[in-house]
């Protein structure tokens, strides 16, 4: 199974931009892609960047800022290949911002299924 | 029928390790769940003339040949090449197994198995309690429902939504791998005390404290040295041992000082008792089962209610605040320290408890404070406690037992 980690933290937080946290994706990364669990990833630019687009009565409707303000915001993810969730959850775990942040872990609906 | 064994008695034996297997051989569980269901209902025509000399295994050979059935029902909908591919996974899984066959389908770690999908983390702790009641104590929908206090349409949607977040989500079904083993068993424990609590305050027939016994056993022997699930045993032992004393004729509550002593199961304690220092010496510091065990250890030697050791089951109570702080310990404590220091001494703990709002609804806590107020000899506060408690009690002794408590104290002044 597919598994979309998404990687929540307070971009307030001191450890985002650490240099020693950021430091630790390197290592994590590189374990996965030798495991062959890595299929993607990337770092998202900060909340401030965002813009939401919602078509409404046909009308496109672009508002400045993220979908809702939430303590803690998306700032990158991981999409994996794991067996099962326990496999994910041990994969999301690993994820340097876990440690102060939150890894959400959705499974990728199959186009087939 | 005369021979062999009806069919509500092998649901209750069998039920759930035949769907354990049965979901280990279809690979899903509503699938697993609808073959059994009619596997249960062709028994009934079956049974009635031969009973079978293996129910379990007929249970599963023919539950395993009606989900495929179902199976390839619900293929018929979909598009040509699925159901070649379907059709072909269905050949290769239909030979039809013997009775024998499925005997040795079976496996002891089904069961675990079964356990430990019901008892995984990703699934909230309340789901977790009624998916275990539903398949592995296979409790109808309805009881469930009953030991949760919502509707049977609120249980059966949210045991439909936790199968399918078991299946959506990629929940292994297996025994975790050693790395994940402490964690999850912890987890199945906590279930498990769960299960037995909730048959200890609802159904006076208590038939749900039997299966978690029953559980926490299965769980020592097949991870022998893992986890707490001794001092567990224990705990529920001392407790239930006391079951044939708890409600008299009428069905009413008896309470602990009123009980008749010899009713108590001196098997069970006996069992009980053996476990309790063990346990207590497994870990450092004990586990918080072992230090409940070790209380109600204390109750179940004392050959009189006058010669309970109280001093002692204060301090463990002392101890279990430390290890594992809730508000019911604190409870318990505070009943504990008025019959070391008198009511007056414990009520001004109690009415704390109650400032704080957090037990509001458990009807325990204006039980306790109203026998204090009673031992006070403040009869209209407690007559005003006994009525709250009356409120919130769950099950029909405890009402007529506050009922009884009330009419013992209408009329008294105070």
């Amino acid at each position: 199974m597919q598994y979309l980690l998404l990687i929540y933290s307070a971009e307030s937080h001191a450890a985002n931009g650490d240099p020693a946290v950021l430091a630790e994706y390197g290592p994590f990364t590189q374990g996965i892609v030798q495991s062959g669990a890595f299929k993607s990833a990337d770092r998202l630019k900060p909340v401030n960047t965002a813009t939401t687009v919602r078509i409404r009565e046909g009308k496109t409707l672009t508002t400045d800022g993220p979908f809702a303000e939430t303590r803690e915001q998306l700032g990158g993810y991981y999409l994996v290949e794991a067996k099962d969730l326990d496999e994910a959850v041990g994969i999301a775990a690993k994820v340097p911002t876990a440690k102060y942040g939150s890894i959400e872990v959705r499974p990728i609906w199959p186009m087939n299924g | 029928m005369s021979a062999g064994i009806g069919i509500d008695d092998a649901f209750r034996r069998h039920g759930a390790e035949a769907l354990a297997t049965l979901i280990r051989l279809v690979g899903d569980f509503d699938l697993a769940e609808e073959g059994l269901q009619e596997a249960f209902a062709a028994a009934a025509v079956a049974w009635a003339d031969t009973p079978p000399d293996n129910p379990r295994a007929w249970l599963i050979a023919v539950g395993r040949r009606r989900a495929l059935d179902q199976i390839r029902r619900k293929i018929a909908y979909r598009s040509r090449q699925d159901q070649l591919a379907a059709e072909a996974e269905i050949e290769r899984q239909t030979a039809p197994i013997e009775p024998d066959e499925a005997e040795a389908a079976f496996g002891d770690d089904d069961l675990l198995r079964l356990i430990f999908t019901c008892c995984h983390p990703a699934l909230a702790l309340e789901t977790q309690v009624a998916l275990t009641l539903r398949t592995v104590c296979g409790l109808p929908t309805a009881a469930v429902a009953r030991a949760f206090l919502v509707t049977e349409e609120t249980m059966a949607q949210r045991l439909v939504r936790a199968k399918a977040k078991i299946r959506a989500a990629g929940i292994p079904y297996r025994t975790p791998p050693r790395e994940l083993l402490d964690e999850r068993v912890r987890g199945v424990l906590a279930v498990i005390y769960l299960v037995f609590t909730e048959a200890y305050a609802g159904d006076p027939r208590q038939s749900l404290a039997g299966e978690a016994i029953d559980l926490a056993r299965r769980l020592d022997a097949l991870l022998p040295g893992r986890g707490d699930a001794p001092a567990l045993l224990a705990l529920m032992l001392l407790h239930d041992a006391r079951r044939p004393a708890r409600y008299d004729d009428a069905g009413d509550l008896v309470l602990l000082e009123d009980q008749d002593r010899g009713l108590w199961d001196s098997a069970m304690i006996a069992e009980g008792l053996a476990l309790v220092e063990p346990a207590l010496k497994a870990a450092t510091p004990p586990s918080p089962y072992a230090v409940q065990a070790a209380i109600a250890a204390l109750h179940a030697q004392a050959a009189t209610p006058q010669a309970t050791d109280w001093r002692q089951i204060e301090a463990l109570y002392a101890v279990l605040l430390r290890l594992a702080p809730s508000p019911v310990i604190e409870l318990n404590h505070a009943a504990a320290l008025a019959m070391v220091d008198g009511p007056a001494a414990a009520l001004p703990r109690v009415e704390a408890l109650a400032a704080r709002g957090t037990l509001d609804g458990y009807d325990v806590l204006p039980a306790v404070r109203a026998d204090l107020l009673r031992r006070l000899g403040r009869n209209a506060d407690a007559r005003a406690a006994y009525r709250d408690a009356l409120r919130l009690a769950r099950c029909d002794p405890e009402r007529r037992f506050f009922r009884r408590r009330l009419a013992e104290l209408e009329g008294q002044r105070g």
